[in-house]
């Protein structure tokens, strides 16, 4: 899962708290919500336990398009 | 030894040079510099001056490109190097083997000059700083590829936010075209479009190590960038003019890494905050919920309920009787006027008429019903249909209505 969709599903958790702090939602509107926000905290949780970071290295060929390339280990560190 | 007799140009010029260059040692000058070239093919052409006289300098390019600053007219330097004589002209000229600002001072000089004529032109505006994104996805690094401060950014984006891509674009970040490099990889990064937050730093050094970030070109490149920038140029003096035109400056590269993502546990705890108002929150409702629910089963309406029911079926029973007493009318009424019509019916029928005598004939060969005696001819041959079988008979003679019977 990309850093974005983190962002994605931290937004959409703020969102869901408002909407539900707010009140003025049928019982099932706030039972649906709640199910969402359920999913989008655990997989905010998720992606922070489980992301790895990764080092790339960027390359322009001659062309004037651009690579990615692995970096050698020591550089990653930890 | 130089004898006193006559000598082409270039003898006596060589007898000049070889002198020169063999009685003057290797010798530090102090001077000022001005009219300085920095020709295309590396080499480095200027001349030192005082109050009262000059001298021509020239610096190959493989010493030129040890220098980590590029000499400005008015600069005053301490140059290193050796007396020769360029004997195409016949000029003496210092060849310069190290080059140094100096002291301090006239490197701080130069800085000044370009902060103020940069903040004159509005490089380091507030308004035209971006923001830094809150979730970057992809952060690019310019820096070394083997000094500290790739390793200390990526260990701490690691630790603090993991799933941050990091791409390094590796640059040198001293000496001769250290700051090109820095701005063609600032320029990359703009080309490649992908990342969404560049660091771009080295560790700590003295003034002349950190000068690269000093440097016009990098300036330039900063601000023209489109993806925000931290500078992490870890210094002595204070700032360089990097930290000035970048839109966020952090001291260490270490800094910018921390400056640069949210620390994961931190964002743990918000994340769990969170879910616990989400969750205060649905319970909150459920509970209204049920106390309304409470609420209605008290109310008179809720209590009188069953008979609310019954009255409803009471009415539904009278009104079905009713429809079936409708209903029986109804069928009553069309059963005999079906009747009637039956007996119409059977009156009008051709078949009744048989039944009281009459017949019908057809004439042959085409059976068509005669009605007019007139279509008749003698011989003709018609069939007579009667109430029970028919006949074949024969024309013998036709007759109108008013001929006698």
């Amino acid at each position: 899962m990309a850093s974005k969709s983190f962002e994605d599903s931290l937004h959409r958790l703020e969102e869901i708290v408002r909407r539900l702090e707010t009140g003025d939602l049928s019982l099932e509107e706030s039972l649906n919500l709640f199910e969402e926000g359920v999913k989008a905290s655990r997989e905010c949780g998720q992606f922070l336990q489980q992301a790895k970071k990764r080092v790339l290295q960027l390359v322009k060929e001659s062309g004037g398009t651009f690579r990615l390339e692995m970096l050698e280990k020591d550089l990653q560190g930890e | 030894m130089i004898e006193p007799r006559l000598y082409t140009v270039s003898e006596i010029t060589r007898h000049i040079k070889m002198l020169l260059e063999t009685s003057i040692p290797t010798i530090w000058v102090q001077g000022e510099v001005s009219n300085f070239t920095h020709h295309s093919s590396g080499h480095l052409y200027f001349t030192l001056k005082d109050e009262s006289s000059q001298l021509r300098c020239v610096m190959w390019r493989t010493e030129a490109g040890r220098l980590f600053f590029m000499p400005v007219n008015g600069m005053k330097v301490l140059a290193q190097g050796d007396i020769s004589l360029y004997e195409r002209s016949g000029q003496y000229q210092l060849v310069v083997r190290q080059l140094q600002p100096t002291g301090v001072g006239e490197l701080q000089l130069a800085f000044e000059r370009l902060k103020n004529r940069l903040r004159t032109e509005g490089l380091f505006d507030e308004r035209h700083k971006r923001s830094l994104p809150e979730y970057p996805e992809i952060i690019g690094v310019i820096t070394s590829p083997t000094g500290a401060a790739i390793r200390d950014i990526c260990n701490i984006i690691g630790r603090r936010f993991p799933g941050v891509q990091i791409i390094l674009r590796p640059v040198k970040v001293q000496g001769e075209g250290a700051a090109e490099e820095i701005a063609m990889a600032i320029d990359e990064f703009n080309e490649y479009e992908k990342a969404d937050l560049l660091i771009v730093g080295r560790g700590g050094g003295s003034i002349e190590e950190l000068w690269a970030f000093n440097e016009e070109t990098v300036a330039r490149a900063i601000y023209r960038s489109r993806i925000p920038i931290i500078s992490a140029v870890g210094h002595e003096i204070d700032f360089t003019i990097a930290d000035f035109v970048a839109d966020k400056r952090a001291p260490t590269p270490s800094a910018a890494a921390e400056l640069a993502v949210r620390d994961k546990g931190e964002l743990l705890k918000m994340v769990d905050f969170l879910y616990r108002r989400c969750t205060k929150a649905v319970q909150d409702r459920l509970r209204e919920a049920e106390a309304e629910l409470n609420d209605l089963r008290s109310s008179y309406l809720f209590q009188r309920f069953p008979d609310v029911i019954n009255q409803r079926w009471q009415r539904v029973d009278e009104l079905e009787r009713g429809l079936l007493r409708t209903f029986d009318r109804l069928v009553m009424g069309k059963t005999s006027a079906w009747k009637a019509a039956t007996g119409m019916l059977d009156a009008l029928s051709p078949l009744s008429a048989f039944r009281r005598g009459f017949s019908i004939c057809r004439k042959l060969p085409e059976m068509m019903i005669v009605r007019d005696s007139s279509v008749l001819a003698p011989k003709d041959q018609v069939r007579v249909r009667f109430h029970k079988g028919s006949a074949l008979c024969q024309v013998e003679l036709v007759e109108g209505d008013d001929e006698p019977q």
